[in-house]
């Protein structure tokens, strides 16, 4: 980092954070102070930047990372309605993790796939022309999976 | 294909979005240009025995017109297409984006060619400015006259910038022109590099588009490869290079201003202009920033001339405007029509219409910055002064349309939300201008509402309108003003009557149970997420006022030929 002047350690803090949120899937505590100590900024310059940003998490994620689109074609075709009855259903409010760390709730402004309204992302993956009763199903499935992998863990043991 | 023995005689080739999402996924075949549209994996089978084979196409798989139940065969015969002037879209679904040859094929990078070996940057800049372009990301500014000031800047470093921080929720356009022809906006940068006299640039791009991502990272590649990009580009003694810097999530930093804090790895917040980026931007230097679809422009200017692409459009507004069409229209996609065409033309002859022939109610333009308008403008030409006059604002491509089951109160306040949400709280009357009109939308959206609280809702929308420091602010009134002055029925229906006429304000609505509909067969009950809804296999349902979150499960799943889930007034009838 020698030799660098400030400007250009500065221009490496979002690729920075960006790249430790892609490998950890959150940006914990300890990376806020150890980029403050290699790009000679401080932590509070760290986490301004940081938590500017609403791509950034300081928790980690759940398991299952369910993001529900409120773009403006989801939201006319039921994103909202979409989002209250998954809230309801794994008890959590939107920027929350289920306590069993399965799910994490968020909504998302727009993934650009608008003429296929609503939309909802599940751990990278666009389901659109979403339906209730398509969500509960895709959940159900997830869950049964997850119950599947649990109980094949146990037997083996 | 090779197995068929078809590897000489088909090729298969991916494109980028063909405009008609609607219908996706879809597939043509060329030359001939039919149309092959809601493709499933198991079809396949069938285009390659009896099309490439056979030669007889698979017909169950043409569009259907829904007017007339006709099948059509080729995509240039179907209305959504025809109804269109694909100017700027014209590669996009023709070739394979991640082919550079193709795009040279197709005449690429011939614009570049002819303004670094033929032309000085400031005949670039006279090109540009007589084809009338303007800003295609929203504010209209001449894009000819933007490259003038930034050649006038004396520096020693210049830098320019492709603005595809598309976050306007409803809008892909710019993200889809990324992935379907990302040769056409890279061309258009280096050109305008070369016009102000810059060698380094940036793509911002959303990090929510990562197919668009890989499409312009592979761009950049194969065109250094190819000698677009680098030292002495074509041999003319111009250097040029471009790095990518996703965004993370800040919709302000689509501000000119807030973007460039953003490259230099600040908080996203816009200061005030002057002095404008052309003077001083990226650390301090001038720089240009230009959106997705203006540099995707560029090329075909240059190609074709001048006078053919002024001659499109109208004349102030020359050449195409391009939009995502969505909302409650029956044909969704990627509309491109000269500047001028009517709204009507848009929804009704490309769009098709509304969704199950309900009624037109509005549309919106320019996203949470732009205004929504009513029926009787449906004949306004589209074009930047004459939708700024109206109300709303040109914007960067969403059009979202809307039917009767849209609430314009609900609308103002979703807009609301997601400005407010994004403000970035630099200023003080967007911070607290836009959570004060969203309080108040709240309020009346809640069935609290008072009559001088329209009035409340103009003056601070004024005050915002007026007084915020960047676009985000300065605009995020026009949701709140156009739906006053457009659907003030609506709003005094939610404050006098404590009714939401399209039923959607969950505090003035209810779910319930048409008892003599009812047939009992448990599909509300099993999908409803918070166990509102109790009775027994055959008999009838009830949905508890109490429990129910309002979330309209039981009204998508309960059977047609029942229909027993009805919508009323939160104040009408018992509650259970």
């Amino acid at each position: 980092m020698q030799g660098l002047s400030r400007a250009d350690l500065a221009e490496q803090v979002i690729p920075s954070l960006q790249e430790i949120q892609e490998r950890l899937g959150y940006i914990p505590r300890e990376a806020i102070t150890w980029l403050a100590d290699k790009f000679h900024l401080s932590e509070q310059e760290i986490y301004g930047v940081a938590s500017f940003y609403s791509n950034f998490r300081f928790t980690p994620p759940g398991k299952h990372h369910l993001r529900i689109c409120l773009g403006t074609a989801c939201h006319l075709q039921g994103g909202d309605r979409l989002l209250a009855a998954t809230s309801e259903r794994l008890g959590i409010k939107p920027g929350e993790t289920t306590p069993d760390g399965l799910y994490s709730l968020e909504r998302v402004a727009c993934v650009g796939c608008c003429a296929l309204a609503p939309n909802i992302v599940l751990d990278g993956e666009v389901f659109s022309r979403t339906t209730q009763q398509s969500l509960k199903q895709l959940l159900d499935s997830i869950d049964r999976q997850d119950k599947g992998a649990k109980k094949s863990e146990e037997g083996s043991q | 294909m090779t197995d068929r023995g078809l590897g000489k005689k088909v090729r298969v080739k991916t494109i980028g979005c063909h405009g008609f999402c609607k219908q996706g996924p879809v597939i043509t075949v060329e030359p001939e240009g039919l149309f092959y549209c809601q493709v499933d994996k198991k079809d396949i089978n069938e285009i390659v025995q009896s099309h490439l084979i056979g030669g007889k196409p698979v017909e169950r798989l043409f569009y259907v017109e829904p007017a007339t139940g006709k099948r059509i065969s080729k995509y240039k015969d179907i209305p959504f297409y025809k109804g269109q002037t694909k100017v700027v879209l014209c590669n996009c679904g023709e070739i394979d984006p991640s082919s550079i040859d193709e795009y040279i094929e197709k005449g690429g990078y011939d614009g570049l060619k002819k303004a670094l070996l033929e032309m000085k940057p400031e005949q670039v800049i006279d090109q540009v400015l007589k084809s009338g372009l303007r800003g295609r990301g929203g504010a209209g500014f001449p894009t000819g006259l933007k490259w003038r000031f930034g050649r006038g800047s004396k520096s020693d470093k210049k830098y320019v910038v492709c603005n595809a921080d598309e976050g306007n929720p409803g809008t892909f356009v710019d993200g889809a022109i990324l992935v379907a022809d990302p040769h056409a906006v890279l061309e258009g940068l280096i050109v305008a590099a070369y016009s102000i006299g810059a060698d380094e640039g940036f793509v911002y791009i959303r990090h929510e588009y990562p197919q668009a991502i890989e499409s312009i990272k592979r761009a950049i590649i194969d065109s250094r490869k190819k000698g677009f990009l680098g030292q002495d580009i074509l041999g003319s003694g111009f250097s040029f290079d471009v790095s990518i810097k996703e965004g993370a999530g800040a919709f302000v930093c689509g501000e000119e201003t807030s973007l460039m804090a953003s490259i230099m790895g600040e908080r996203g917040t816009p200061r005030p202009r002057p002095p404008f980026p052309t003077d001083s931007g990226l650390w301090g230097k001038p720089t240009c920033i230009n959106n997705v679809k203006t540099l995707a422009t560029i090329p075909i200017i240059l190609r074709r001339g001048v006078e053919w692409f002024s001659s499109i459009g109208t004349e102030k507004s020359t050449g195409t405007a391009i939009f995502s069409l969505t909302g409650m229209v029956k044909n969704t996609g990627l509309v491109e029509v000269p500047m001028g065409t009517t709204l009507r033309h848009i929804i009704f002859n490309v769009g098709g219409g509304i969704k199950d022939d309900a009624k037109f109610k509005a549309v919106l333009t320019g996203g949470p910055s732009g205004g929504c308008l009513p029926a009787d403008k449906l004949d306004l030409p589209v074009d930047y002064d004459s939708l700024t006059q109206a109300g709303t604002i040109m914007g960067s491509g969403g059009m979202i349309v809307m039917d009767e089951t849209t609430c314009m109160v609900d609308m103002a306040r979703f807009f609301l939300s997601f400005t407010q949400a994004e403000s970035c709280g630099k200023c003080t009357p967007c911070r607290m201008g836009t959570l004060e009109m969203l309080r108040l939308l709240d309020k009346i959206r809640s069935g609290n509402g008072e009559e001088s609280d329209i009035e409340k809702l103009q003056e601070i929308a004024i005050t915002v309108k007026e007084g915020a420091l960047c676009g985000l602010g300065q605009a995020a009134p026009n949701p709140v003003l156009s739906t006053i002055r457009y659907f003030r029925d609506e709003y005094e229906a939610h404050i006098r009557d404590k009714i939401c006429p399209a039923e959607v304000c969950k505090a003035l609505i209810k779910y319930t149970v048409v008892p003599e509909k009812c047939i009992g067969c448990g599909a509300c009950l099993q999908i409803c997420p918070s166990n509102a809804i109790t009775g027994k296999k055959n008999e009838v349902h009830v949905i508890s006022d109490e429990l129910c979150i309002k979330c309209g499960a039981c009204l998508e799943v309960c059977p047609p030929e029942a229909r027993a889930i009805d919508k009323i007034p939160a104040h009408e009838g018992a509650g259970h």
